[in-house]
């Protein structure tokens, strides 16, 4: 495939992609249009890890640490307001600031990698203890109650920008979360493109030998950190907006393990796959939740570990590698890599 | 004058729970380098067994100090062997597989025994010191605790076992060559690890809520405790397991047991990032 044949069936899948998200409403009831919309909002959760696991070769088993703290922020923040336009502009800013923190102590201690996934777990669950244990009246920010375990009930949902008389419909919400996730998706494939992205690539595949080639994988890293974490807070607000409730649960350890599974399965180092994985296994879970006889963990636990000993690579990657081979014809292969979310896998979605 | 007998045996039973609950792990990860983030599942079944054969009619000293720890170190055999045999040297994929793993144990246990199940009376009956009262329990555990640290230690240190394990520990390639069955000794090793950790499941179910994902609330805990450590077995996790049962205690006393808790990860993180080879990288070079 030439560079201008990828480049137009790229944009040919995100034209029907968008086509797609515009006409879904008038085909679906409304159970099913609040659930997708829900899909759509775990998606961007998907994408955030996806960004830095798989570019940035850093294993957050805490993300949901961002999720939760933009998921409160933009409940704080909207109560507060009456309007959920800054709410929104908070929920980015606030976990990005908090990566920002967290990231700078982590990376600048050269802190290895299980140490990392040790530290983000830890990070986690002290949210979780410290919101959790809220009750009470002395708790509050603005007039916005914490609500400790129960959490902060009607929680004001998106508006119009800057006329919080006029919330969106159902319809509304799922433009909006399902043209976040597309708008997350081509800002993160921009920002990959870019040299920042090339070089956090490079910092994922020997940090070492970029070192020595003059960047400091330091501040790399931190970057790719902290837009991962902007773009989880995003993904709380979003979530937010869906339930109109926040509580402590959104910080637990299974919310984590979720996000986790998506990618194995999806495929780590691709965009695409995360949102796939995201999209099948909460469809699957929402699927077991219908029935009683037996958990949906155990469905969740098999499913990783046959994943991880069997395709570790991932569901998209490996269809990919399938068509590659199909429309290849024996010309030589390109760089896997550089094809990591091409639009036949958008197909297969 | 009470108060502080009190306080300083909160402080040991803090730092004796958390060395039993850590001790498995450490095995583990300190010999195989193997990140099992199904611990705090295999502290689970521990105490599940001890629930279930208790409420069966057994007694209770049994099935904490047989049950348990003989049920877990079967399961953690058969886990080895199906699954964590792949893994070795596979980092990300050994704490991907087990975090698989713990949610599998979870569901299994939550599908076959539902949500809740009945806890175990705490034996022994309590003391009192001045206004204050306390319980025997508190002074077995930390008993318990000295016993492991010894008999660890001892197997370690003074049988044929423990001198090819710490080879194993040391360089497995060399070992191998030596004529030592790595495979044999890292299966060992693994359903020993399991079993501890089921005796320390055990030894907490009579003080702890019993769910299925009881695990959860230990297993950070535990990490942050063998990573504070470092790689001795013995000396980094008891050393790590009493300044962060200290810290941990100290915290609750002062604000709550929620900031404690704080206060103890906190406190662990500033560690780590100051001692990033742990407490045993530092101090207690080479030891066990």
């Amino acid at each position: 495939m030439t560079r201008q044949t990828s480049l137009a069936l790229q944009s040919l899948a995100l034209l029907a992609a968008i086509l797609l998200v515009v006409a879904l409403p008038s085909y679906m009831d409304l159970f099913t249009l609040m659930q997708v919309t829900l899909f759509a909002a775990m998606g961007v959760l998907s994408l955030s890890l996806a960004f830095i696991w798989g570019f940035g070769g850093i294993l957050s088993f805490g993300q949901t640490a961002f999720f939760g703290l933009g998921a409160y922020a933009y409940a704080i923040a909207a109560i507060n307001f009456g309007d959920s336009t800054n709410a929104i502009l908070l929920a980015v800013l606030v976990p990005g600031l908090f990566a920002a923190a967290l990231g700078y102590f982590v990376f600048y201690g050269r802190i290895s990698e299980v140490y990392l996934g040790v530290i983000t777990l830890t990070v986690t669950l002290i949210l979780f203890n410290v919101v959790n244990s809220t009750a009470g009246d002395s708790y509050t920010i603005g007039t916005a109650r914490l609500g400790g375990f129960n959490g902060i009930p009607a929680v004001p949902t998106f508006n119009m920008p800057y006329s919080p008389s006029d919330i969106l419909s159902p319809e509304a919400s799922w433009w909006v979360t399902a043209g976040a996730l597309i708008g997350v998706y081509l800002l993160l494939r921009l920002l990959l493109a870019s040299s920042f992205g090339r070089v956090a690539v490079a910092v994922r595949e020997n940090e070492t030998r970029a070192a020595l080639l003059g960047y400091d994988p330091r501040i790399i890293k931190l970057g790719v950190f902290v837009v991962g974490g902007a773009v989880a807070g995003l993904a709380g607000a979003l979530y937010v907006n869906w339930g109109a409730f926040v509580g402590p649960t959104i910080f637990s350890l299974s919310i984590s393990a979720e996000i986790i599974i998506w990618i194995t399965i999806g495929g780590l180092g691709t965009l695409l796959g995360p949102i796939v994985g995201c999209f099948l296994i909460q469809y699957l879970v929402s699927q077991i939740g219908s029935q009683q006889a037996f958990n949906a963990n155990l469905v969740l636990g098999v499913i990783l570990v046959a994943f991880v000993l069997l395709l570790p690579q991932g569901i998209v990657p490996t269809i990919r590698d399938g068509l590659l081979r199909l429309a290849r014809l024996g010309r030589p292969r390109r760089d896997a890599k550089s094809l990591a979310s091409e639009p036949h896998a958008a197909g297969a979605k | 004058m009470d108060l502080s007998v009190i306080l300083a045996l909160d402080v040991l039973n803090g730092a004796a729970s958390l060395f039993l609950l850590c001790l498995g792990l450490a095995i583990i990860f300190g010999m195989m380098k193997i990140i099992n983030l199904a611990h705090g599942e295999f502290v689970m079944l521990g105490a599940y067994a001890t629930v279930l054969s208790t409420n069966a009619g057994l007694n209770i000293w049994i099935a904490m100090l047989v049950v348990a720890p003989v049920f877990v170190g079967l399961v953690g055999l058969v886990i080895e062997r199906c699954l964590i045999r792949f893994l070795y040297g596979r980092l990300v994929d050994s704490m991907l597989a087990t975090w698989g793993l713990s949610l599998f144990l979870i569901g299994l246990v939550t599908t076959l025994f539902g949500n809740t199940i009945n806890g175990v009376p705490t034996p022994l009956g309590g003391f009192e010191i001045g206004a204050y009262r306390s319980s025997w329990y508190t002074i077995f555990l930390v008993a318990m605790a000295l016993a492991m640290m010894a008999l660890v230690y001892g197997v370690m240190r003074f049988t044929r076992f423990g001198l090819v394990a710490r080879a194993v520990m040391q360089n497995p390639g060399m070992a191998a060559t030596l004529g030592v069955n790595t495979a044999h000794i890292y299966m060992a090793t693994f359903a020993l690890g399991a079993a501890v950790t089921g005796l320390a499941g055990g030894l907490l179910a009579p003080v702890s809520g019993i769910t299925p994902v009881m695990g959860s609330a230990f297993v950070a805990k535990s990490f942050i405790t063998v990573v504070g450590g470092g790689a001795a077995i013995i000396s980094g996790t008891a050393s790590a397991a009493g300044l962060f049962g200290l810290v941990n205690q100290m915290g609750a006393y002062l604000t709550t047991p929620v900031y404690g808790e704080v206060i103890l990860f906190l406190s662990a993180i500033l560690l780590i990032r100051l001692l990033p080879q742990g407490i045993s990288g530092r101090f207690f070079k080479g030891t066990l």
